[in-house]
């Protein structure tokens, strides 16, 4: 019976908490690297940290797994966590200025697999909290800004720049903006006249019920071909195109680069929008339309002012399934040189310089995962609007 | 025999329902009546366990149902409900045969139950037993829904507002069934509703509850004439209860000696349907005849009067 | 139309079998793409042996996938693990947006180059649809039958297979037939990192600038995404004609 007493053990916490034991005591918290290709070893905590900047670290990761086993509010679950990732952040900091020897560009201090490990970990506790906390849209796109603030303020004080990510950055700076924009304007570029087309081809496809399942099986057909190819397979008929007609080669369209890329995103965007914007129009409630209709509006009117307000989240999570899908495509498209993230992607891939990929893949995964909440806040503002 | 004792279910500070004792005779049906929120379905509910009770406890035939594994005792008690829960993604013969399966029944021994409850709820055995559930009507998808809680020949039955989701005509048709079929297997059924025209028309007993308590738990009769409580009376209607408890006595149970009338009725007519009649013809008795021709004696309208009469 | 359906079916499988069997017969058809006497049809190796690779490593990824995220959709939608449902569904949002390239390049620092990587990103990426559908198809069962079932003696374990799983299953199976189609594309990808498959044949044609290769390497990936997907539909329609929606 005296057993019942105890507060119940979460079992979350617990099993995060074991996995930062695991992390901190058997795996490498940072790795030591000649240069930027070899393989690279491991460093212990108490070889870049003073005795008592070691202590006080363990003791905050102690602090937060007591809380994480035994604490159920939960907001002092998000406070705890988010401390946990400041110390994480603080000693892999410290770690790159106290083992980088001045003025030297050749060596690399890489974040190593117990980081990582600890970082998830915290991330997952922090997650776990804010779920349990059911944050309205404007509170998550709230912490979403403030934590883009955070590491964006922590990135551009210097503090990580001698961590191998940052060096690469380095000496890519220039190229990272390029990218950048290139990466963006690629996504979004192609989204938007997805949207321009997708959208009245799926209002025609609700009036007209018997080119339905033709539009959406030949834009299933598409979403099946795997992206390289269909990448690759627009490569031939744009290089014909440019080699025949002087103003479309002006206009930018080749075979390789760009145009093949844009073309090949819009042809994969069609189908998230298109069927979206056909289940949102089907879902509008025939009552209402009748209701419209009784009142003298007109088809145009009923499109503009019931059908297309009623369908619009349905349409936006389509819009949504396409900006994240497109993010991730762009970076196939550096395979053929369209640039963007996938640039430093496969490039480190080549040279097998795994911090050159980390270089492409966290903005990308950042972007596809800042993307997704915005939207995701939008449709449910839309639907708590609408109830 | 079912003996509720001292039944109590808690949640948190709320009691659903508050220590009820009360006990269910074999073979016969008994109502549980109330408002939504009256605790009657988890008193219901607390019987097969699908609710474990706080306190108290239920014996069956004199055993405490606590005293073996929830879903052995489950598989020996129908259950059904207003939703009818049939398995969408199985036939209906399917669905019947659920409780001889898990009670590990000869496929044989199956397949005639299955066919015999089909035969006794009017449903055709080859057309329907190969049917799914969408295939069917409301109504027989509800008979389908009791036929399966029958199907392993279960002493005592539950059901929680069987009728709900059918409309009047076929529910009439369904109570009228339930009652016949009752008779033909002499099934102990303890059902919930909350419709009091219901609860007098299937129970030999009828439970009152609210707010966890029974208030009164009698014949429907008593429960007309001498209501142990204000809300009873609400419960049931003032304006037409003198017609309410004429319908509660049949032709036959009121018949006496006496001269052959013109008009005739039959013994189970209802008392309501003979003052309806002689109102109708404007005779002023009629003679009551058994189902074999026979003449069981006669009713007259001040005898029938009389008997709606608060007494 | 069922007719021409099938006729269309019949064809794609005969021109994927044909050309895995004998390319070389069809060397002529992809002559005109190439340039300067390059060769039309892939010959750093055998097409047949790359598409089985590419085939077994998709399937081996699905299987994985299909039964861990099943397993994981079971344990969450019981009442010992509701605790963690919401965590999960969070998580598998999160997961959702993730691409399969930042999957693939992330998986390289930790395991090396080869199949391996490839196998992670298609297990992970994989799970997604499969653990998403389950839950919903188990959330989506009626409480009435779920009730019935329980008032009618079944165990937990006996409801859960002859009730939650059937009834979840259109569901489920379409998750995995997401999966697959995704992991078609995304073991292309693969072959940016060494694994056996046909996306060898699609970049030694965009290294070598032989539209030839990228077409038939796109073609026959196209090809089997299709034709599995095709076959995933006619499995979900076998089921829903005794599951009504």
């Amino acid at each position: 019976m005296s057993l019942r007493r105890l507060p119940a053990l979460d079992p979350l916490g617990t099993l995060l908490s074991a996995v930062g034991v695991v992390a901190l005591v058997f795996l490498p918290f940072v790795v030591f690297k000649a240069n930027r290709i070899v393989p690279g070893e491991a460093r212990a905590l108490l070889e870049f940290l003073p005795a008592w900047a070691a202590l006080s670290f363990v003791l905050v990761l102690a602090l937060v797994a007591l809380v994480a086993v035994g604490v159920s509010n939960a907001r002092v679950r998000l406070a705890f966590a988010l401390a946990g990732v400041i110390a994480v952040a603080s000693a892999v900091a410290a770690a790159g200025n106290a083992l980088t020897p001045p003025g030297n560009q050749v060596i690399r201090i890489s974040p190593g697999a117990g980081f990582w490990l600890l970082l998830i970990g915290l991330g997952l506790l922090a997650t776990d909290a804010v779920t349990r906390m059911r944050p309205g849209p404007g509170m998550r796109v709230l912490l979403l800004v403030l934590s883009v603030l955070a590491a964006g303020l922590a990135i551009a004080s210097g503090a990580f720049d001698h961590l191998s990510i940052m060096r690469e950055y380095a000496v890519n700076s220039d190229r990272f903006a390029r990218e950048a924009r290139r990466h963006l304007l690629l996504a979004f570029g192609s989204l938007a006249a997805a949207v321009v087309v997708a959208l009245p081809l799926g209002i025609l496809c609700h009036r007209i019920p018997r080119i339905r399942a033709g539009v959406l099986g030949v834009l299933n057909l598409i979403q099946t071909i795997p992206s390289i190819a269909l990448f690759g397979i627009l490569m031939a008929p744009l290089g014909a195109l440019a080699a025949a007609v002087p103003w479309a080669a002006d206009l930018g369209i080749r075979g390789i680069g760009a145009a093949p890329a844009v073309v090949a995103l819009f042809l994969y965007s069609l189908l998230p929008v298109v069927a979206n914007t056909v289940v949102g129009l089907a879902r509008v409630s025939p009552a209402a339309v009748d209701a419209a209709r009784g009142m003298g509006l007109t088809r145009g009117q009923i499109l503009a002012h019931i059908e297309l307000p009623l369908a619009l989240p349905v349409i936006l999570t389509g819009i949504r399934i396409v900006l994240v899908q497109n993010i991730g495509l762009v970076t196939v498209a550096a395979l053929i040189g369209g640039g963007g993230f996938g640039a430093f992607v496969f490039q480190g891939i080549g040279q097998t310089a795994m911090d050159l990929v980390l270089l492409g893949a966290i903005p990308i995964v950042m972007l596809a995962f800042s993307s997704a909440l915005l939207l995701d806040a939008l449709v449910d503002l839309m639907n708590r609007a609408a109830r | 025999m079912i003996s509720i004792e001292a039944l109590t279910k808690q949640y948190g500070a709320m009691r659903v329902v508050d220590e009820v004792s009360m006990s269910i005779e074999s073979g016969s049906i008994t109502v549980i009546v109330g408002t939504s929120g009256s605790g009657k379905s988890t008193l219901l509910r607390m019987i097969n366990r699908l609710v474990e009770p706080t306190s108290g406890r239920v014996l069956i035939d004199g055993n405490d149902t606590a005293s073996m594994p929830a879903h052995l005792l489950r598989r020996r008690i129908g259950y059904a409900i207003q939703s009818n829960g049939l398995f969408p993604h199985r036939t209906v013969a399917e669905n019947i045969a659920t409780v001889p399966r898990l009670l590990g029944w000869e496929k044989a021994r199956i397949a005639a139950r299955v066919e015999e409850l089909l035969r006794v709820f009017q449903l055709d055995p080859v057309a329907c037993g190969s049917k799914f559930p969408h295939q069917l009507s409301g109504g027989e998808q509800q008979r389908v829904g009791v036929a399966r809680a029958l199907a392993a020949e279960p002493a005592l039955l539950l059901m929680d507002e069987p009728f709900g989701a059918l409309d009047p005509v076929i529910r009439s048709k369904a109570q009228d069934d339930l009652l016949d079929i009752q008779r033909r297997f002499g099934t102990t059924i303890v059902l919930v509703t909350h419709d009091m025209d219901e609860a007098f028309r299937l129970g030999d007993r009828v439970a009152v509850m609210r707010q966890g308590r029974v208030l009164q738990h009698d014949r429907p009769g008593v429960l007309l004439t001498r209501p142990a409580d204000p809300f009873v009376t609400r419960l049931s209607g003032t304006a037409d209860r003198a017609l309410k408890l004429l319908s509660l006595t049949t032709a036959g149970e009121l018949a006496e000696p006496g001269p052959r009338e013109s008009r005739t009725v039959a013994a189970g007519a209802s008392l309501r349907e003979v003052l309806s009649d002689l109102i109708w013809s404007g005779a002023e008795a009629a003679t009551v005849l058994n189902p074999d021709g026979t003449s069981a004696g006669r009713v007259s309208l001040a005898r029938l009067l009389a008997h709606g009469r608060q007494s | 139309m069922p007719r021409a359906a099938t006729l269309l079916r019949i064809a794609a499988i005969g021109l994927l079998v044909g050309f895995l069997a004998a390319p070389q017969r069809f060397a002529p058809l992809f002559a005109p793409l190439t340039q300067y006497g390059a060769p039309p049809i892939y010959d750093q190796g055998n097409l047949l042996s790359l598409a089985l690779a590419h085939l077994g490593t998709v399937f081996i990824a699905a299987a994985a996938s299909t039964l861990v995220a099943v397993g994981l959709a079971i344990l969450v939608t019981r009442a010992s693990g509701a605790q963690f449902l919401s965590l999960s569904r969070t998580l598998a949002n999160i997961g959702q947006t993730f691409p399969p390239v930042a999957v693939l390049a992330v998986a390289v620092p930790l395991v090396g180059f080869g199949q391996t990587p490839t196998l992670i990103a298609l297990f992970a990426y994989g799970l997604l649809p499969i653990f998403e559908n389950t839950v919903a198809g188990f959330q989506g069962c009626p409480p009435a039958v779920i009730e019935a079932a329980n008032g009618m003696g079944m165990s937990a374990r006996q409801r859960l297979l002859a009730v939650e799983l059937p009834l979840a299953m259109p569901l489920i199976l379409e998750g995995v037939r997401l999966s697959l189609v995704i992991n078609v594309g995304t073991a292309t990808i693969g072959s940016t990192v060494a694994a056996k498959g046909l996306g060898e044949v699609i970049i030694a044609g965009l290294l070598s600038n032989n539209t030839a290769f990228v077409l038939q390497g796109g073609l026959l990936t196209g090809l089997m995404a299709i034709l599995l997907y095709d076959a995933m539909v006619m499995l979900e329609r076998r089921l829903l004609r005794t599951v009504p929606a």
